[in-house]
């Protein structure tokens, strides 16, 4: 079972998150007429086989937003925080 | 196939007098320097491709390269069910194509593929999803399939083991048959078309692990691999599983995720499960092997990974659905259980393509549909790969679609490829 540690609640089975995809991509700016961006926004996907950035929502839990570190060959979780403290002040830096 | 290498009644009875082993079904071929095609990837969608290219294009100077062994990935992975009961166009008039290859290939490939037509039901638990079920079986004859709408009395007499009481979960109301419909045995149709494919000169190479693309000018002339450098007039991609991470070496991104698709199978019983069946309550199809196990599968795990190893939920969520629909299964214990990896894409339907990068071409993003469409995907790569230019049936498959408001969103789910 993969089990997500949650900065609040500690760490849970994954059925009590809710997957988000892939915490590297950016949303466009609203309104940007570059459909070429929308499209690669909405459909591609780096679809790493390695560490990857993902958002998880802990829905039946404290119903935070992660960013969680996982390794998609292995499963293994590697670290996690709180979208809106990592994506506010740290993007790209270790968790 | 020269005719001392024919299967045939004649074989079986000279090999059984003789008593000398039977010759290798295809060479160890090693690589040569360079190829007009090269196809990446030893699954059955790669060797239907060498088949196809030498048949239906006389092109014979191919390579197709496998990292393991022939029968190693999903071709082997598979819970073997072949149907063509779809619903969009393009999908309905490709799946359909493949299983009127399917119903000649043992005599195309002289290899049994033991394809068994039992039929497929798809069962329906209200007055509701018996409509949609009508609507899919009209679409289907309108295009020449077949297809009957059965009613909860003709279900109950032809499959009398399902759930029928007042306690039933999911009461049944009706189904959906297609005859034509069944399975086939895996691992012979890779065995198949690799020994057809070597047979007409192609070098089937196990072992032989692609590391790069050679690229120059926006064209690409060759592949890297663990056994050295090998120049192709024309580089095929088919690894579905692992589309992304391939196609990443030629500098591509794809609108594909990598997604678990559990199988199991149960301890051999006497046979008593006579069709494919699907259920319409929730993700879940079962059916008998030949051997006796019943073969059954549900949903994806739900979020991207390469791990093969399944998450424990959804075994319970699949075992759940098997009771709740033939509840005597409930004391069978499972003998096999694994997980293979899907291209998903967002739309839950394949690419068949050229790409970006001229001579490189694509197959890939099959999600749980591949091994149905094996004998049509080569068909039509083949065609992609002679031509450099799209058939008919796989224009729909491009990798433009999504660009072009293009989808082929068979289940109408939006653009979620965990949702597909």
């Amino acid at each position: 079972m993969l089990r997500i540690p949650c900065p609040l609640c500690g760490e849970r089975d994954y059925t009590e998150f809710r997957y988000g995809g892939d915490a590297r991509k950016r949303r466009p700016s609203h309104g940007l007429p570059d459909l070429k961006v929308w499209h690669d926004y909405v459909f591609l996907f780096d679809n790493v086989k390695g560490p990857h950035r993902e958002f998880w929502q802990h829905v039946v839990g404290c119903r935070q937003w992660l960013v969680v570190e996982r390794n998609t060959a292995t499963n293994r979780v590697e670290a996690s925080g709180l979208a809106r403290v990592v994506l506010a002040t740290r993007e790209d830096a270790t968790l | 196939m020269t005719p001392s290498r024919r299967y045939s009644a004649f074989s079986l009875a000279r090999h059984a007098l003789s008593n000398a082993p039977w010759p290798r079904a295809w060479r160890a071929a090693e690589p040569k320097s360079s190829y007009d095609v090269v196809i990446v990837g030893g699954g059955g969608h790669g060797l239907a491709t060498a088949h196809y290219l030498a048949v239906n294009h006389g092109i014979r100077n191919v390579a197709v390269l496998e990292r393991a062994y022939v029968g190693a990935g999903n071709v082997g992975r598979n819970t073997t069910i072949v149907r063509s009961n779809y619903v969009l166009d393009g999908n309905t008039q490709f799946f359909e194509y493949s299983l009127k290859l399917w119903e000649g290939l043992s005599g195309a490939l002289n290899f049994n593929v033991m394809l068994s037509q039992r039929g497929q039901v798809i069962l329906g638990h209200s007055p509701l999803q018996l409509d949609v079920l009508a609507r899919k079986g009209n679409i289907m004859r309108l295009n020449g399939i077949d297809a009957e709408l059965l009613d909860r009395g003709q279900v109950m007499r032809l499959l009398p083991y399902l759930d029928y009481s007042a306690e039933a979960r999911f009461p049944i109301w009706g189904a959906l048959l297609q005859r034509r419909a069944g399975t086939a045995r895996h691992d012979a149709v890779a065995w198949g078309y690799a020994r057809a494919a070597d047979a007409q000169g192609a070098d089937v190479i196990e072992n032989c692990e692609v590391q790069g693309f050679l690229i120059r000018n926006g064209s690409v002339y060759g592949v890297e691999t663990s056994r050295g450098r090998i120049l192709a007039g024309r580089v095929g991609i088919a690894v579905a599983g692992h589309s992304s991470h391939v196609a990443a070496m030629a500098g591509l991104r794809l609108p594909i995720e990598s997604h678990l698709l559990q199988a199991f199978v149960s301890e051999p019983i006497k046979p008593f499960l006579d069709h494919v069946l699907s259920f319409g309550a929730e993700f879940f199809y079962i059916s008998q092997s030949d051997k006796g196990g019943l073969v059954f599968g549900g949903h994806i795990d739900g979020f991207n990974n390469y791990t093969q190893r399944g998450q424990f939920p959804k075994v319970q969520n699949v075992a759940e659905s098997a009771v709740a629909l033939i509840p005597s299964v409930s004391r069978l214990r499972l003998l096999r259980h694994w997980a293979g990896i899907q291209d998903m894409t967002p739309d839950g339907s394949p690419l068949i393509c050229r790409t970006p990068i001229r001579n490189l071409y694509l197959n890939g993003g099959w999600c749980y549909q591949g091994f149905k469409a094996t004998p049509a995907s080569g068909w039509c790569f083949a065609h992609t790969i002679a031509n450099d230019e799209e058939h008919a049936l796989n224009r729909c498959y491009s990798l433009d679609r999504f660009a072009r408001g293009a989808e082929l969103d068979e289940d109408g789910v939006g653009n979620w490829t965990y949702k597909q």
